[in-house]
């Protein structure tokens, strides 16, 4: 007990019993992220850190650059200069596709689901399985059974149990499920990252509440999860650190436990600084 | 605990009762075509009991033919209707395809084989206009086609003259899809074979392939399928382009159909088409619809032709009864969208 909280004094408040984790190398690694748009400045020499296994919020206020530090992340926008590396290795996303084939996927705010696909067919959306044999190399036949079962597995193990038939048409779901459907997607494709922008805006309490267990149990499978959200008790409830972004900029990166809500809602707003960062 | 207690509660609201409409809403979601195909049985049904001669094989192969080209066309309008466009340009690009084949190899100016090719790969090239101003100028499709259904209306008459030309004096081989042949009484032409062809080829692209899964996600919601990862603009421009190819191959059956090519063929072509694929259940907003229910479309309005003609009823209440069925059709496929778990 006395030791972690040494530690924690240290490490500037380091999730208690997460040590190890901190001391290895982050996943994901962004440093001096520069983005302009036109004369506006969007992002001004960002840092961000994201480590294995771990749900990292990002919380700021509208216009602090939440979604673009996002975007730069993932391939949505092109940063004008700064350094991101994926397990040490620089990396240089020019489009979506390619943050998503180096294994970092996005669950996107407005839901990139088609509602008139069965809920197998949303999860293989743009990366379709064929049949094996010439019947996929020769006819292109999809492997529509295969997929369907995996489909099936990949939900399942989610623990999403309010979703049984993957035939089923997308748009025949609640809001919630949806958001379940998008998120089985990107944990079943996701090998090292999974950003999640603002999955519980449109939902309702219970339907959060089943989003969130999912962002744990991402975590729980060894996955490294971004989530930006709005929702201040959804944030300290599942997450491990808070990067608070401010005016363009990183105002600082605390933990749930070293802070309450207030504290990181007057550093959001610039009402108090944060003379030292969790790692 | 919450999982759990949703899993109950899913369980509960899976076998709550429902009311004979919303079960006939679910089918109706799940497979479109039911309506169309019900409507063409009583219609079929009908003009049996008014007519005995409606239902013999002889007249049957008649209907067949006069449905063949309309349903043709249909295949490629229901592409572009899947991707939530229209083609109102589908008759001015057969046309002109149909004028080009025949009059390259009228008294054989140059092998039918050859003026065949140069005539399709016109088409699909007019497609692919279509589908680079819908794309690269981010022009609607109403519009786009609308100024090619002009453009391509008027070279195909500049460029015949304005004139037909006789089946005598075209080569056997643009004649050949009027050939066939018969079954007792039922005549089949080589067309007809082509038709349904077309319809067993693109029904398996768009049921079993990545490509077709891509032709529904694009019409149904663009952005997201291009988050997705689905390339949606060459989706949009390969559609366009095979709905080409396509028109190409009606304009070979046209020519053996009507035994000659002309400039003012297929007046109706356009309206025609639109009207096969929603009255076969496929949504004009895209996305939904089914193939096979462009077919049944087809029929319906080629049934209700043929049976009144038939009985030596007025015309008028052919096209009385289609426009009917087109706000009864979409009508319905309103009503579809809302369906509920």
């Amino acid at each position: 007990m006395n030791t972690t909280r040494e530690l924690e004094v240290a490490h500037g408040g380091v999730p208690s019993g997460k040590e190890d984790v901190y001391s290895q190398e982050p996943v994901l690694s962004a440093r001096d992220i520069v983005i302009t748009f036109g004369r506006v400045v969007g992002l001004d020499g960002v840092d961000l850190d994201l480590y294995p296994g771990e749900v990292l919020a990002v919380i700021g206020d509208n216009g602090a650059g939440k979604s673009t530090l996002i975007k730069c992340l993932t391939g949505a926008y092109v940063p004008d200069s700064g350094d991101i590396r994926l397990n040490g290795e620089p990396v240089s996303f020019r489009k979506p596709q390619d943050a998503r084939d180096a294994g970092i996927e996005t669950v996107y705010q407005q839901l990139a689901v088609i509602p008139a696909l069965d809920i197998a067919s949303n999860l293989y959306l743009g990366r379709e399985d064929r049949r094996k044999g010439p019947l996929g190399s020769v006819l292109r036949m999809l492997d529509k059974k295969g997929m369907e079962q995996r489909a099936g597995e990949s939900v399942q193990n989610l623990g999403i149990q309010t979703i049984q038939n993957m035939g089923q048409a997308v748009e025949t779901l609640s809001g919630g499920q949806r958001q379940a459907v998008a998120v089985a997607r990107a944990a079943a494709f996701g090998s090292k990252v999974i950003v999640l922008d603002e999955p519980t805006a449109a939902l309702g309490v219970k339907e959060s509440g089943m989003v969130l267990d999912m962002v744990k149990q991402l975590r729980d499978k060894g996955l490294s999860v971004i989530l930006i959200s709005h929702n201040m008790p959804q944030v300290w409830d599942v997450a491990d650190r808070i990067h608070i972004q401010r005016l363009g900029g990183r105002a600082g990166v605390i933990t749930p436990e070293t802070h309450d809500m207030g504290e990181g809602v007057a550093i959001m707003t610039g009402a108090t600084k944060l003379s030292q960062d969790a790692p | 605990m919450s999982t759990v207690e949703a899993t109950s509660a899913s369980a509960e609201f899976a076998r709550r009762k429902q009311s004979p409409l919303q079960r006939l809403q679910h089918q109706l979601h799940g497979k479109p075509w039911l309506s169309p195909l019900f409507l063409l049985l009583v219609a079929f049904l009908a003009f049996f009991i008014a007519t005995p001669t409606f239902l013999t094989p002889s007249s049957m192969g008649i209907l067949l033919q006069q449905t063949a080209i309309v349903a043709a066309l249909a295949v490629g309008q229901t592409l572009v209707i899947l991707t939530a466009g229209i083609d109102l340009s589908v008759g001015a690009i057969m046309v002109l395809s149909m004028m080009v084949m025949a009059t390259l190899a009228r008294d054989d100016g140059m092998p039918g084989v050859l003026a065949l090719l140069i005539g399709v790969a016109l088409a699909t090239g007019a497609g692919l206009l279509n589908g680079l101003l819908v794309t690269r100028i981010n022009l609607p499709p109403f519009i786009v086609t609308l100024g090619t259904l002009s453009i391509f209306t008027a070279i195909a008459l500049l460029y015949s003259g304005g004139s037909s030309i006789q089946a005598a004096r075209l080569p056997d081989t643009l004649n050949f899809l009027g050939k066939g042949f018969g079954i007792g009484q039922f005549r089949i032409t080589w067309g007809i074979v082509v038709v349904i062809l077309l319809y067993a080829v693109i029904g398996f692209v768009l049921s079993q392939t990545a490509w077709g899964r891509y032709v529904y996600a694009v019409g149904d919601d663009a952005e997201s399928a291009r988050l997705s990862g689905v390339p949606s603009m060459r989706i949009l421009l390969g559609v366009y382009t095979v709905a080409g190819l396509i028109y190409g191959i009606a304009a070979w059956i046209l020519i053996g159909r009507a035994g000659a090519a002309t400039p003012n063929a297929a007046p109706d072509a356009n309206l025609a088409s639109i009207t096969a694929v929603v009255i076969g259940g496929t949504s004009l907003f895209g996305g939904r619809g089914r193939l096979i229910g462009t077919l049944i479309g087809a029929l319906i309005v080629q049934t209700f032709a043929f049976g009144l003609s038939q009985l030596g009823v007025d015309q008028q209440w052919r096209y009385l009864a289609t426009g009917a069925l087109v706000i009864v059709a979409v009508a319905i496929d309103q009503w579809i969208r809302k369906v509920k778990a």
